[in-house]
C-alpha cells in the first residue's frame, strides 16, 4: 500500500548539496532566524568593540587614543550598529525562529521575502562600515542631526544608504511577521489566546511599518540636500534644521519601543513559564502592549523640548502617559512572580535582571519628561545613562533571556547553566557599574558625544567606574561565546521540553523538523501545552513529544473525545516543506484526509498507533 | 516505517500554499500588498509632512509661500492638469482590468492592462516635459532653495512609484498574455491594481497640494 501519494515530488530533491549553499539558499525560516541571531550577535561584539574605545578614552580626563574626529566616527558607528545591526536584526532573528513555531506555521508567510530581507543586513552593514574606506566613517551620530550631517564627509552618505536599506528589510520583516500572525495561526488560536511574544511582534511590525518609511523620506531629503544642492533642512535656502529633527524623531521614538518590545515579549514568556503559574491580566498585557504602541507615535517630540518649536504640555502629557501602560507590565510581571514556584534558571535570571533594571531606566525616562528636568539635562550623560539602561539593561537582557531560553529548541543543546550564571553576574554588575555613574555626570553636567572633558570634581573617578564596567560587560560575553562554542560541539541531547513550557514551540521536537509540527495540539487558551500535559489529553497519544519529570494530573481516564487532537486544517507540512521527508510516502494512504473529508478523531489516533498510548495513572 | 511516517496527514490545501484559513478573509498575497501600500503612505506622509512644515515655517515668519521669485512658476496649466486627467482615468481602467479576469475574461482583462500601462506611461512622458519646460524656460530646480527641493522631491518619488506601477502593470500584462491567469487564480493583478490605486491617489494629493493649495 505504500505510494507516493503525498510526495508527488518525491526524488526531486536528491542531489546532495553542500551546507554552503544550503544556507545561502535556504527560506526555512529557523535557519533565517540562526542567520539574523548570528549575524546581530557579530555586530554587537563590533559595536561593542567601538564601545570599549570610547570608554577606554574617556577613563581620564585628555585625549589619550583617538583623536576628535575619530571619536566622532566611533559613537556615530557604534550607536548605529547597536541599534540597526544588532538589536534589531536580533529581535526580527529571534521573531523570526520563535513566531512561526508559536502559532503553529509551517513557516513564514513569504519565506523568499523573508531571505531577501535577511540578506540586505550584513550588506547594510558592509555599506556602513565601507565609510571608513572613503575618508571617514559617518560622524554626526546616531541621529544624523542637520546641519552637521550636511557638513560631514561622504560616510554620512554610506550611513545614509545603509540606513534606507536596512530600513527597507525592516519593512519587509514588518509586512511578513503581520501577515504570518493574521493569515497562518493554528487553528483555534485567536488574537486573544496567542503567546505575548506574538502580540509584540505584531505591535512591533506595525510601529516599524508605519515609522521606516518616515525616516527613509527624512533620509532622501538629507541626500538631496548633500548631493544635489537640495535645501531642506538649510535655513539660507529657506530650509529648516528642526524639520529633520521632526522626522528623524517621528520614526526614533516608535523605534525605541521596536527595540524593547520583542524583550517585553521575551520576558513576558519566559516569566509565568518559570514561575509556574499562568501569566497574571493576559488582557492587561495586550491592551498596554497596544497603548504603547499607539502612543508611542504621539510623543516623538518629546526629545526636541528644547528646539522651542514643539507644544511642550502635549508631548510631556502623553510622554508621562506612556509610562502607564509599562507600568501595568511591570505589576503583571511582578504579580506573576508573586506566591509562584520560580525556577531561577538563566533565562528567568535574566528576565528578572531586566525587571530590575529596566525599571531604573524607565524612571529615568519619565524623569526626562519633566520639561524642566529635561532642560537642564538635555544632552548630557543623564541621557546616555538613561538610553543604556534601557538598551542594555533592557534589550540586551532580553535578548540573553530569549537566547538562553530558545536555544535548545533552536539546536537541540541545552547551554551550561552554570556559565550562563557567571555571564549573568558580571553583566549585571558591569551594566550597573558602566552607566550608573553617568546619572551623576549627566546631573552635573557633562555633556555627551565630546571626547575630553574637564577635570571636574569627581567626575574622573566616575568616569573611571563607568569604564571598568563597560569592560566588565565586554568580558561577560567571553562565557557565553565559549558556552556557545562548547554546547554546539556536544550531542544534541536536550528534551523537546525543557522548560515545561506552554506556548506551541514546545510541542515540535528540539530542533524542530523543516516542516515545524507532525501534528498541532488543539489550542484551548493561552498556554495549549499546559492543557495538553495537565488536561490528560496526552493520554490518548498524540503524537506530541513525552514530557518527562513533569507532575501529570492525568486522574482523568476517559477523556472527552472534542479534546483530542484535532485534524489540523490548513496545515499541510509535506506541501509547504521543501524538502520532502523520508518516511513520508511509506504513510498508509487510508489516512490521507481531504478538505472534503473531514478526519474524526478515530483516525487521527488510528494513524499514530505506533506511539503507545500514556497508561492514565491511578 | 520510520518515525517520521507518523505525521497525521493534514487536509491539502492546493490553491495557496502559505493560506493557514483558505476560505477566510484576505488573501496572504494581497494583504502584504496593503500593508506595503500602508508604509509606502507613510513615507509619503513624511514628504507632506515636510512641505506643510517648511510652509508653515515660512508663513510664520512672514515670508511669501511660493518664496518670492517662484510664485508662478508651478501652476495648473494644460500638461499637468492632462497628466492628472490620464492617471485617474487610468485607475478606472485598472479596475476595468480586474473586473474583466474576475469574470474569467482574459483578453478583456489584457485589453484593459495594455491601456493602462499606456497611459502610465504618458503621464511619465508629460511629467518629464513638464520637468523639462521647468527646468529649461524657468530655471526652476531642486536646488532653487527649499520650494524647488520639495516640488521636485514630492514629484519625483511620486514619479518613480508611477514607473514601478508600470513595471508591475507590465509583468502581469506579459503573464496575462501568457494565460497564466484565470477568474480564480488573478492575486497578481488585484495586487498590482491596489498599488496602482494608491499611486493615483498620492497624485491627487500631490496636484491638489502643490499646484493649488500651494
Amino acid at each position: 500500500m505504500a505510494t507516493t501519494t503525498l510526495a508527488p515530488r518525491a526524488g526531486v530533491y536528491t542531489g546532495r548539496r553542500s551546507w554552503i549553499y544550503e544556507w545561502l539558499t535556504t527560506t526555512d525560516h529557523k535557519k533565517i532566524g540562526a542567520m539574523y541571531v548570528t549575524t546581530a550577535f557579530g555586530f554587537f561584539i563590533l559595536g561593542g568593540i567601538f564601545a570599549l574605545l570610547i570608554r577606554s578614552e574617556l577613563a581620564i580626563p585628555g585625549v589619550q587614543f583617538v583623536d576628535p574626529e575619530t571619536y566622532n566616527q566611533l559613537f556615530t558607528i557604534h550607536g548605529t550598529t547597536m541599534i540597526f545591526l544588532f538589536v534589531m536584526p536580533m529581535m526580527t532573528g529571534l521573531a523570526n525562529f520563535v513566531v512561526p513555531l508559536q502559532i503553529g506555521a509551517a513557516d513564514m508567510a513569504f519565506p523568499r521575502i523573508n531571505a531577501l530581507g535577511f540578506w540586505m543586513v550584513p550588506l547594510g552593514g558592509l555599506l556602513l562600515y565601507s565609510g571608513y574606506a572613503v575618508g571617514g566613517a559617518a560622524d554626526a551620530g546616531w541621529t544624523g542631526y542637520a546641519p552637521l550631517s550636511e557638513q560631514s564627509g561622504a560616510g554620512v552618505d554610506l550611513w545614509i544608504a545603509a540606513l534606507v536599506l536596512l530600513g527597507f528589510s525592516s519593512i519587509l520583516g514588518a509586512i511578513n511577521f503581520l501577515a504570518t500572525i493574521f493569515k497562518m495561526r493554528a487553528p483555534g488560536l485567536t488574537l486573544m489566546r496567542m503567546p505575548l511574544f506574538v502580540w509584540n511582534t505584531l505591535v512591533t511590525s506595525v510601529l516599524l511599518l508605519f515609522s521606516i518609511p518616515v525616516l527613509t523620506s527624512g533620509l532622501m531629503m538629507l541626500f538631496i540636500d548633500r548631493n544635489y544642492g537640495g535645501g531642506f533642512f538649510d535655513p539660507a535656502q529657506g530650509g529648516n534644521p528642526i524639520l529633520w529633527q521632526h522626522v528623524f524623531w517621528f520614526f526614533g521614538h516608535p523605534e525605541v519601543y521596536v527595540l524593547i518590545l520583542p524583550a517585553f515579549g521575551i520576558v513576558t514568556e519566559i516569566v509565568p513559564v518559570f514561575s509556574r503559574k499562568p501569566l497574571f491580566g493576559y488582557k492587561a498585557f495586550v491592551f498596554a502592549t497596544t497603548a504603547i504602541g499607539a502612543l508611542g507615535f504621539t510623543v516623538w517630540a518629546h526629545h526636541m523640548f528644547t528646539t522651542g518649536a514643539v507644544y511642550l504640555p502635549f508631548f510631556s502629557f502623553f510622554t508621562f502617559l506612556i509610562s502607564v501602560p509599562t507600568g501595568i507590565k511591570f505589576f503583571n510581571w511582578l504579580a506573576t512572580m508573586w506566591g509562584g514556584k520560580l525556577k531561577i534558571d538563566t533565562p528567568m535570571l535574566y528576565a528578572m535582571g531586566f525587571i530590575a533594571l529596566f525599571l531604573i531606566g524607565g524612571l529615568d525616562g519619565a524623569f526626562l519628561a519633566v520639561v524642566p528636568f529635561d532642560f537642564h539635562v538635555q544632552d548630557t550623560y543623564w541621557v546616555v545613562s538613561h538610553l543604556h539602561y534601557v538598551l542594555v539593561a533592557g534589550s540586551v537582557f532580553g535578548i540573553f533571556a530569549g537566547l538562553f531560553y530558545w536555544f535548545p529548541k533552536m539546536t537541540g543543546r541545552m547551554l551550561n547553566e552554570r556559565l550562563g550564571k557567571i555571564q549573568w553576574v558580571l553583566l549585571f554588575v558591569g551594566t550597573n557599574l558602566a552607566f550608573f555613574p553617568m546619572h551623576l555626570l549627566g546631573l552635573d553636567g557633562m555633556v555627551r558625544r565630546i571626547v575630553d572633558y574637564a577635570p571636574n570634581p569627581g567626575w574622573t573617578e566616575l568616569n573611571f567606574l563607568s569604564t571598568i564596567g563597560a569592560f566588565m560587560i565586554a568580558l561577560s560575553v567571553i562565557p557565553f561565546l565559549w558556552n556557545v562554542f562548547t554546547t554546539l560541539r556536544l550531542p544534541k541531547t536536550a528534551p523537546d521540553d525543557p522548560w515545561d513550557g506552554y506556548t506551541l514551540e514546545w510541542a515540535t521536537t528540539s530542533p524542530p523538523p523543516p516542516y515545524n509540527f507532525d501534528v498541532l495540539p488543539p489550542v484551548r487558551s493561552e498556554r495549549p501545552l499546559f492543557d495538553l500535559k495537565h488536561g490528560a489529553v496526552a493520554a490518548r497519544g498524540v503524537a506530541l513529544p513525552a514530557v518527562a519529570g513533569t507532575t501529570h494530573d492525568e486522574t482523568r481516564a476517559d477523556p472527552p473525545e472534542e479534546v483530542l487532537g484535532e485534524p489540523v486544517e490548513g496545515h499541510s507540512p509535506q506541501a509547504e516543506a521543501g524538502d520532502v521527508q523520508p518516511g513520508v510516502s511509506a504513510a498508509a494512504p487510508d489516512a490521507i484526509a481531504h478538505e472534503d473529508r473531514p478526519t474524526t478523531a478515530t483516525e487521527t489516533t488510528s494513524s499514530v498507533t505506533d506511539v503507545p498510548p500514556k497508561e492514565p495513572k491511578k | 516505517v520510520t518515525a517520521d511516517s507518523q505525521a497525521i496527514l493534514v487536509p491539502h490545501v492546493e490553491d495557496d500554499p502559505h493560506a493557514g484559513h483558505p476560505a477566510q478573509g484576505v488573501n496572504t498575497a494581497l494583504l502584504g500588498m496593503l500593508l506595503f501600500i500602508g508604509s509606502e503612505l507613510m513615507f509619503f506622509a513624511g514628504l507632506f509632512g515636510a512641505y506643510f512644515n517648511t510652509r508653515a515655517s515660512a508663513l510664520g515668519l512672514g515670508q511669501p509661500w511660493p518664496p518670492a521669485g517662484l510664485e508662478n512658476v508651478v501652476e495648473p496649466s494644460i500638461v499637468p492638469i492632462a497628466a492628472t486627467i490620464i492617471l485617474v482615468l487610468s485607475s478606472g481602467t485598472m479596475q476595468l482590468a480586474v473586473w474583466r479576469i474576475r469574470k474569467g475574461d482574459r483578453r478583456g482583462m489584457n485589453r484593459a492592462l495594455a491601456l493602462t500601462l499606456i497611459m502610465g506611461i504618458a503621464f511619465l512622458l508629460m511629467q518629464a516635459y513638464d520637468y523639462l519646460n521647468f527646468v529649461t524656460q524657468d530655471g526652476f530646480g531642486i536646488n532653487s532653495g527649499v520650494y524647488g527641493s520639495l516640488f521636485f522631491t514630492m514629484t519625483g518619488f511620486h514619479g518613480a512609484h508611477v514607473f514601478g506601477g508600470a513595471v508591475g502593470i507590465a509583468v502581469v500584462l506579459l503573464r496575462g498574455m501568457a494565460g497564466q491567469f484565470s477568474a480564480r487564480h488573478h492575486i497578481a493583478v488585484e495586487a498590482v491594481s491596489a498599488y496602482w490605486h494608491f499611486v493615483d491617489i498620492v497624485w491627487i494629493g500631490l496636484f491638489a497640494t502643490l499646484y493649488f493649495l500651494k
